[in-house]
């Protein structure tokens, strides 16, 4: 039978006490899991977990690449556990570590707290200003398929760990929440005016972000948070210029 | 250890959890969502085909009515959904969806810019409301986005572990705080929760099987925990198998993709449906469908003579399936390596839905009073034997909506004033060291021996639940599957656990649940041995048609703590609007 190493990062706080932000432990453990044909990294935690060790702390939801849970560090690249196949490592042994530069609550779960409040802060939802119709407020294919990127961000938080302006400015929104704002302000349904763009129009918003690009390289959906902020960026522009909300 | 109180409670994040809360904040009440996950990660997001309601937006649907939408639903659950309830979501349906427009969801659109929708499964018009094959995931998101907007009151990675039940009335839960629990301290990490009302919103059962789409924490544990306290399960032998899982992960590839015109393929490379349902082809009932499949797989024809048979998509070329199937296509190549642009994608059918559940009115109510219920833990029932597609997502907005407004009425009074009693005596905080104690009584089971390890347990029930109570059922195959399913559960009551408390402690919530989750299985494989016809997705070999004189009726299964058994018994189903007839497509 096949089998896959992993290297796994561990931290518990009742071992290893508080950690500066964003630090890691150099704790790190081996575990050796069996397969038979085929098996995800998701998988093989599970099987550590169930068989080697009852501590180890992952997340997990859907195992199929859409609830945005199981985002980790492997061999210092961004991915979803449940979408890496062990046996594209070909018996190399996995590093599996938290994704960098988050808080820990344990092992590979990282605290999202600061992740979530930025979400939020951003207004992340359909602001409209005329009432809505009995029936669907009309939308073009064209206009819709405006929406098309940034609606299949998961939240997973990969594109917030990568973005080096989040690392140095801890209040910097980072790419997500931004994605996120994109996404409304660009969606013809939505009427905000002042609601929502004074809240990326500034140094915490849009200006932060200086086109690194390795949001758009972490986000295992494949999206570009960059592209997002930039048409932000022209579209706090366009208001000072001319006025225009939209 | 702490109480917490609000006025409401809701015990799940997805779309019925958080539908419910959205109605509740709305009618000015205070409102808490406590959820295993964050909501935006809970299981509604893996949807992927579509919402059901008669818009008549398709030009092939413009004679579309929410009577015909009740006609197809009746007919697809084989005559065991009760009809007012049914007609009941069908006419809420275009209602409920319009307003999720309005709040932000971004369904896919036609030229004029109306919903668009697509054909689906048993359903004589093009009725499902789609956001390409993710409409789940844009569902889910834009409830979150609102309960964000409304400011309610969010216990993310709060894992329930019981209900708080006292003076015949549930009056809160207790909850383990998966982040937040610091060290072994006494409370292992429990907080109570007390409210006027508590409405469960945790989702399907399906990982009781070993073969299922659904997402991991789907383990069925609100309808546990209710079937605990008393309240009974009603139709829990009938669950779903969805003909498309993929082979390897078993990863659901939508109904969307035969709707959107993809082929069922054997070994022979034949389009076997046309000897099952010669007219809806592809796009029968997934009962149907699920059989037709397992059929030709028993006879030999499976692709190689293997367990499985082909979805082909080839034909609709690479636009199309870019613009209505792009997730599919995703997850064919990671999950599969197969790009369904170029290759036939090896699927075989899955445990997928559970059509029984919770018992409850068409408003969400349990027998118990201040305990509601709404989405896949519930039983209306409006999916009788068998749900057609695109209505599971349709019950969560519309029951969620629905027990949201019944439990806000029926607030103040006795209610409130059972939580008064139930905070000045002190229940929260007993309840919560309850539970503490329970747990650090499964970390003791280990130390006289005998103990024993709660995934061998999961992996044994797993696995015989696929063997035993999978799409072709008899008499001896499910009586061997119950006596071994009670062996199990006698083991799981000496599971041992590792270590209580600590943070984000996945094997004490993985040891929880199994109680329930073993429950839960007898509850469906009794049901399934006592009734004598074949009905929907529980096909008998030994009794191969249906038998409306004896089973036209619902059962009833009520949890009895001191035996392994579930006590059965059944309740008339609800007709007056269509005649039961032979199914045919």
């Amino acid at each position: 039978m096949p089998e896959c190493r992993l290297r796994i990062n561990r931290y518990d706080p009742a071992a290893d006490g508080e950690l500066t932000w964003g630090r890691r432990t150099d704790r790190w453990d081996e575990f050796t899991v069996p397969y038979e044909g085929t098996m995800t990294l998701l998988e093989a935690l599970f099987y550590v977990q169930e068989h080697l060790d009852g501590s180890l702390a992952f997340r997990y939801c859907c195992r199929a690449s859409i609830c945005g849970s199981c985002a980790v560090y492997i061999d210092g690249r961004y991915r979803l556990a449940c979408q890496t196949n062990v046996t594209r490592f070909e018996g190399k042994t996995i590093s599996v570590a938290p994704m960098p530069h988050l808080p820990l609550v344990k092992d590979l779960v990282c605290d999202m707290t600061s992740f979530f409040a930025k979400y939020e802060y951003i207004k992340p939802w359909l602001i409209r200003e005329s009432g809505d119709p009995e029936k669907e407020i009309p939308q073009s294919p064209e206009e819709r398929k405006k929406l098309d990127m940034p609606i299949d961000c998961i939240l997973c938080g990969a594109c917030y760990s990568s973005c080096p302006s989040v690392w140095y400015q801890d209040d910097y929104l980072g790419p997500a929440a931004l994605l996120k704002a994109y996404r409304f302000e660009v969606d013809s349904r939505d009427e905000a005016r002042k609601e929502r763009l004074p809240r990326f129009d500034n140094e915490r918003g849009v200006y932060r972000c200086h086109t690194i690009a390795n949001c758009s390289e972490a986000c295992p959906k494949e999206l570009n948070p960059t592209e997002g902020i930039q048409w932000l960026k022209r579209a706090t522009v366009r208001r000072r210029i001319f006025g225009r909300w939209k | 250890m702490s109480v917490f109180r609000h006025q409401l409670l809701v015990v799940g994040g997805g779309l019925a959890g958080l539908r419910a809360a959205v109605e509740a904040k709305l009618a000015g009440i205070d409102v808490a969502v406590l959820s295993q996950v964050h909501p935006g990660r809970s299981h509604s997001g893996a949807a992927q085909g579509g919402i059901n309601a008669a818009l008549a937006n398709n030009p092939e649907g413009r004679d579309d009515t929410p009577e015909k939408h009740a006609f197809d639903t009746v007919k697809g659950s084989d005559y065991l959904a009760d009809q007012p309830e049914t007609l009941q979501m069908c006419k809420d349906a275009p209602g409920v969806i319009y307003t999720m427009d309005h709040w932000g969801c971004p369904f896919s659109r036609y030229d004029d810019g109306r919903i668009a929708q697509r054909p689906f499964g048993g359903a004589g018009f093009p009725r499902t409301c789609y956001g390409a094959d993710k409409t789940g995931h844009y569902l889910l998101h834009t409830l979150v986005e609102h309960c964000y907007k409304l400011g309610i009151t969010l216990y993310v990675e709060f894992f329930v572990t019981q209900l708080i039940v006292e003076e015949g009335r549930c009056v809160g839960v207790v909850a383990y705080d998966m982040t937040g629990a610091a060290g072994d301290g006494e409370d292992a990490g429990f907080h109570s929760f007390l409210g006027e009302a508590t409405i469960m919103a945790t989702g399907g059962a399906g990982r009781i099987y070993s073969n299922t789409t659904n997402a991991i924490i789907s383990t069925g544990g609100g309808a546990g925990l209710a079937y605990h306290a008393g309240v009974p399960l009603e139709d829990m032998e009938f669950i779903q198998f969805h003909p498309t899982g993929l082979l390897t992960s078993n990863i659901l590839m939508t109904e969307g993709c035969r709707g959107e015109g993809g082929y069922l393929l054997n070994d022979l490379g034949e389009r076997f449906m046309e000897r099952y349902a010669p007219k809806a082809m592809e796009l029968a009932p997934r009962d149907i469908t699920a059989r037709a499949i397992w059929t030709e797989i028993l006879e030999g024809r499976g692709i190689g003579g293997k367990e499985y048979v082909y979805l082909d998509m080839r034909h609709l070329g690479e636009e199309r399936i870019a613009e209505r199937l792009p997730g599919i296509r995703d997850l064919a190549i990671h999950f599969e390596g197969v790009d369904p642009v170029s290759e036939p994608v090896p699927i075989v059918p899955c445990q997928h839905y559970t059509m029984g559940g919770i018992d409850t009115d068409v408003d969400g109510q349990t027998v118990l009073p201040g305990l509601y219920a709404a989405g896949e833990c519930a039983c209306v029932s409006v999916h009788g034997a068998n749900r057609l597609g695109g209505n599971s997502l349709l019950e969560t907005i519309v029951f969620g909506r629905r027990t949201g407004v019944r439990a806000v009425e029926n607030m103040g009074g006795e209610a409130e004033a059972a939580v008064e009693r139930a905070a000045a005596s002190g229940v929260g905080e007993k309840a919560a060291a309850d539970m503490a104690t329970y747990v650090r009584g499964l970390v003791r089971n280990g130390d006289d021996g005998g103990s024993e390890d709660p995934y061998a347990i999961r992996d044994e029930m797993t696995r015989l639940m696929r063997e035993h109570f999978f799409i072709f059922r008899d008499q001896e195959m499910m009586q061997e599957g119950l006596d071994r399913l009670l062996a199990l559960k006698e083991r799981a009551k000496r599971v041992h656990l590792k270590y209580a408390g600590g943070p984000f402690n996945l094997d004490m919530i993985r040891t929880v649940e199994l109680a329930k989750m073993v429950d839960l299985a007898v509850a469906a494989a009794a049901g399934a041995l006592v009734r004598t016809e074949s009905r929907g997705s529980h096909a008998r070999t030994d009794y191969p048609d249906r038998n409306d004189a004896d089973w036209l009726k619902h059962t009833i299964a009520h949890h009895v703590h001191e035996d392994l058994m579930p006590r059965l018994d059944y309740r008339a189903v609800e007709l007056g609007l269509f005649e039961p007839q032979e199914r045919k497509y």
